[in-house]
């Protein structure tokens, strides 16, 4: 059997609309104080680090350079991914199958509150010479998706409303979560448009906040950990960049994310199998599409799915019980890293108040934002 | 023959041909703004330039006196234990003269060369300095090892910047 991975380390900030008090810097010291306490190592214990950084989000050219003060990764080998967590993940893991590094740091952070500019930024994705000259707002992207996602008849659009009361309130049981909230299918019908069907509550608020996490081989595990959770799959895919013949209502690179992630778990059958879920709801609709594209609801579904109650905490296969991006806040390239803590603390049994009981098998998914289809799977177990 | 921008590598389609239509072209300008927190140690670092002051930070365990001020030691990976203020004065690390502005364009006849440097500043463990530029100083005069002092703005003109310090002269005598 192929070695797994461990997370053995655990350290994160809470998820907050602002984070005044500290730069990046103080952000990350503090998740990684926490991630290296949990393991019992210093940073002369780490073979590798692999940070998550991109240098549009942070304002920086080459902001892979500024990431290693506060990781204790001076003079240490070090490198940056620019995607998700999940991708920097994944990363860590073929580093630690290679056999040559025991022990791995991996980390994401996210200072949306000092992007002043975020609708530009989105824009600034699309392509230069086809796209960006129309002047159009970036989450139109989410708004064509939605429309032939709702048109094909994948949901109603009442159902993508409940994902937003379901997240919003599973965010209150959520002390890290900084956008939870008691509201109603109404309250998100009747939010602004924003490019419809496309509404203000269906969109995922910003967060800041910094996770880190300490993995580490099988074999050493026992030594680091006495709960350790294992990493036993993880896949990644994207779909063409070009706006004008993408797939406009699947997700077709989370389905081969996910189906990468569960040949290496040798999961055969997703719905059965997975305990909990945490995917990405950075679009109320997103939450849906997503668990369609990863086998956990048949097509058109996920949506009657989560009506029924199915997706809730006390459901069959709860889904973002954090709160997801729509309750703890969308955290650009830390986004990934809220999934998989998560999913940590609900396998170790430590999630509190919404705690799945059971919890075996969990699964984190990943999506880079609109306007990208870039997607990233993790399989965990306890 | 002088290069009226700082170019590196082969010929690239030249600014006129573009302002002239005679290629096809599409122009958007980014609208990216930021506004970093700094946090506690270079909020409090930039709170004492508006005063005049240097602040630096020391780590107990490898005795350093670090500037820019640093919440935790990179090195030591703990927690840095007190503020210190170090001297407005220090020795000349390194410097280039500069004969293009920050954008590359080269600066015009008669114009004097920019002058960066790395200060390490008295007071601070060595090899602790600044990166600031050099002033009232002939460029060919300027030597590694050189005592220089800061010259500040007056006090209503700071607002909490490097550039508070507006340069370092030699000290002379
Ligand atoms: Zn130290």
């Amino acid at each position: 059997m192929r070695e797994r991975v461990a997370i053995a380390g655990l350290g994160y900030t809470a998820f907050t609309s602002v984070s005044p008090g500290s730069s990046y810097r103080e952000l990350t010291y503090e998740a990684a104080v926490k991630a290296y306490q949990e393991a019992g190592i210093e940073p002369k214990d780490v073979d590798s680090f692999v940070c998550t950084s991109e240098d549009m989000l942070e304002g920086y050219s080459i902001s892979d350079e500024y990431c290693n003060d506060q990781l204790g990764a001076v003079l240490k080998p070090a490198q940056t991914i620019p995607g998700d967590f999940l991708h920097s993940l994944a990363v860590g893991v073929m580093h630690i199958l290679t056999e040559k590094f025991d022990i791995v740091v991996v980390q994401a952070l996210s200072k949306a509150s000092n992007m002043k500019t975020i609708p530009d930024l989105l824009n600034f994705a699309f392509d230069p010479v086809l796209n960006r000259p129309l002047d159009v707002t970036a989450y139109a992207v989410a708004g064509l998706e939605m429309n032939r996602f709702l048109v094909e008849g994948r949901a109603t659009r009442e159902q993508c409303a409940a994902v937003v009361v379901k997240n919003k309130g599973n965010a209150l049981r959520n002390p890290l979560a900084g956008y939870g909230a008691a509201i109603t299918v109404d309250h998100v019908l009747d939010s602004e448009p924003v490019a419809e069907p496309v509404r203000m509550l269906d969109i995922a608020p910003y967060a800041d906040g910094a996770v880190v996490m300490v993995l580490c081989s099988e074999k050493l595990a026992p030594s680091l950990t006495d709960k350790p959770v294992w990493i036993n799959g993880i896949g990644w895919a994207s779909d063409s960049p070009t706006i004008e013949s993408r797939d406009w209502s699947d997700a077709v690179a989370v389905r081969l994310a996910g189906d990468m992630a569960y040949r290496m778990a040798g999961i055969a059958c997703p719905s059965k199998e997975i305990d909990l879920a945490e995917v990405n709801d950075e679009i109320s609709f997103k939450e849906l599409q997503h668990l369609e594209a990863l086998r956990l609801f048949e097509p058109g579904q996920a949506g009657k799915a989560t009506e029924d109650g199915k997706t809730s905490l006390d459901g069959t296969l709860p889904v973002n019980v954090s709160g997801g991006g729509l309750g703890v806040g969308h955290l650009f390239e830390c986004s990934g890293a809220q999934k998989v803590l998560e999913l940590v603390l609900q396998l170790r049994g430590e999630a509190g108040s919404r705690q799945v009981p059971g919890a075996g098998v969990g699964l984190a998914q990943a999506w880079r934002g609109i306007p990208t289809t870039s997607a990233a799977v993790a399989i965990l177990s306890a | 023959m002088e290069l009226e921008k700082f170019e590196l590598g082969a010929t690239p389609l030249k600014d006129s041909a573009i302002k002239e239509g005679k290629v096809l072209t599409v122009a958007k300008k980014p609208n990216l703004k930021y506004a970093w927190d700094n946090g506690p140690a270079i909020g409090r670092y930039l709170a004492e330039l508006k005063e005049g002051r240097i602040i630096a930070r020391k780590c107990n365990k490898c005795r350093r006196i670090m500037i820019p001020p640093r919440m935790f030691c990179e090195l030591c990976w703990r927690p840095t234990d007190e503020w210190v203020y170090v001297e407005d004065t220090g020795t000349v690390n390194t410097f280039s003269i500069c004969y293009v502005n920050w954008d590359a364009s080269r600066i015009k006849k008669g114009e004097k060369p920019h002058l960066p440097a790395v200060i390490e500043i008295d007071g601070a463990s060595p090899g602790m300095g600044i990166l600031h530029v050099l002033g009232e100083v002939e460029p060919e005069k300027i030597k590694i090892g050189m005592k220089v002092r800061a010259v500040w703005k007056k006090p209503e003109e700071r607002e909490g910047s490097i550039t508070d310090i507006l340069y370092f002269k030699p000290v002379r005598g």
